[in-house]
């Protein structure tokens, strides 16, 4: 798989985005934070950390007897990058804002 | 829900690329004004690496067409050990809200992995300094403030695998 491909695959599953929301929330979190906000199992969260850390969404840092997690959105810009803004950031933008406007309005 | 956790907020911001280049290559990118102006906000950048060693970053031209002041950003080094890792102090001083926040730490880490690929990790620690974190995190992006570290690191991967920066 391409790392473009790992990026894709973590994203596409809504407990995974769930925690990268998360982690913009407050990052720099440890796997007991993280698991707390889940119906899941402590294995599960890890499984689903795994497949994030893999696909270099999420990095993982000791601090002290602490493992910290922190979302990383380069991957997520490298996509931005290499498929929006060549194709379609304009248009995209352009839907964007109409769809915050019309929200803005509802 | 109750959590036994202590949760002191966390003030580090943590951002990771993978580049098809050596560590040297990467290493010369950060460090060397000639290359540091070719990506990222353009401006050159000197470095005295030693300990203690002073750094200073500069506005790129086209910043100070738009009136910026002529040094952007200022530092010391903490520890330099090429191409491996540099830890410095960092201040950015185009404005009296920023300066007066003063230094955060930033660390480089340049590891080879497989295959000619470097994996580079900024570690940026920006405790006490909100108005740089939200700037270096790419909030005033849409402002014209530039796209933080993950457009930093996006366009410097651009410039060393491609030779040339992501389209303008």
């Amino acid at each position: 798989m391409t790392d473009d491909d790992l990026v894709f695959k973590a994203l596409a599953d809504p407990t995974r985005r769930f925690l990268l929301d998360r982690l913009f929330e407050r990052d720099g979190r440890t796997l007991t934070e993280l698991e707390s906000e889940l119906e899941m199992s402590r294995f599960g969260v890890m499984k689903h950390l795994r497949v994030l850390e893999d696909a270099g969404l999420v990095v993982a840092r000791r601090k002290g007897r602490e493992k910290l997690h922190f979302l990383n959105p380069v991957p997520i810009r490298l996509i931005h990058d290499r498929w929006i803004d060549k194709y379609t950031e304009r248009r995209v933008s352009a839907l964007a804002n109409l769809k915050s406007e019309l929200e803005k309005q509802a | 829900m109750t959590t036994t956790t202590q949760q002191t907020p966390v003030t580090t911001q943590v951002y990771r690329v993978y580049i098809k280049a050596t560590p040297e290559a990467i290493w010369d990118a950060i460090t060397d004004p000639d290359w540091t102006e070719r990506y990222g906000y353009g401006g050159r950048v000197e470095f005295d690496l030693r300990p203690g060693g002073r750094v200073i970053g500069y506005t790129s031209p086209a910043m100070r067409e738009q009136g910026a002041p002529e040094v952007a950003l200022e530092g010391e080094v903490v520890e330099a050990d090429p191409p491996h890792r540099l830890v410095q102090t960092w201040c950015l001083v185009m404005g009296p809200e920023m300066a007066a926040e003063g230094f955060t730490r930033l660390t480089y880490e340049i590891a080879p992995i497989d295959g000619g690929v470097t994996r580079l990790t900024v570690i940026h620690d920006l405790e006490g300094a909100p108005i740089q974190a939200q700037l270096i995190s790419g909030a005033f992006e849409s402002g014209g403030g530039g796209g933080g570290w993950s457009w930093i690191l996006s366009d410097l991967k651009s410039l060393l695998e491609t030779g040339a920066r992501m389209a303008a």
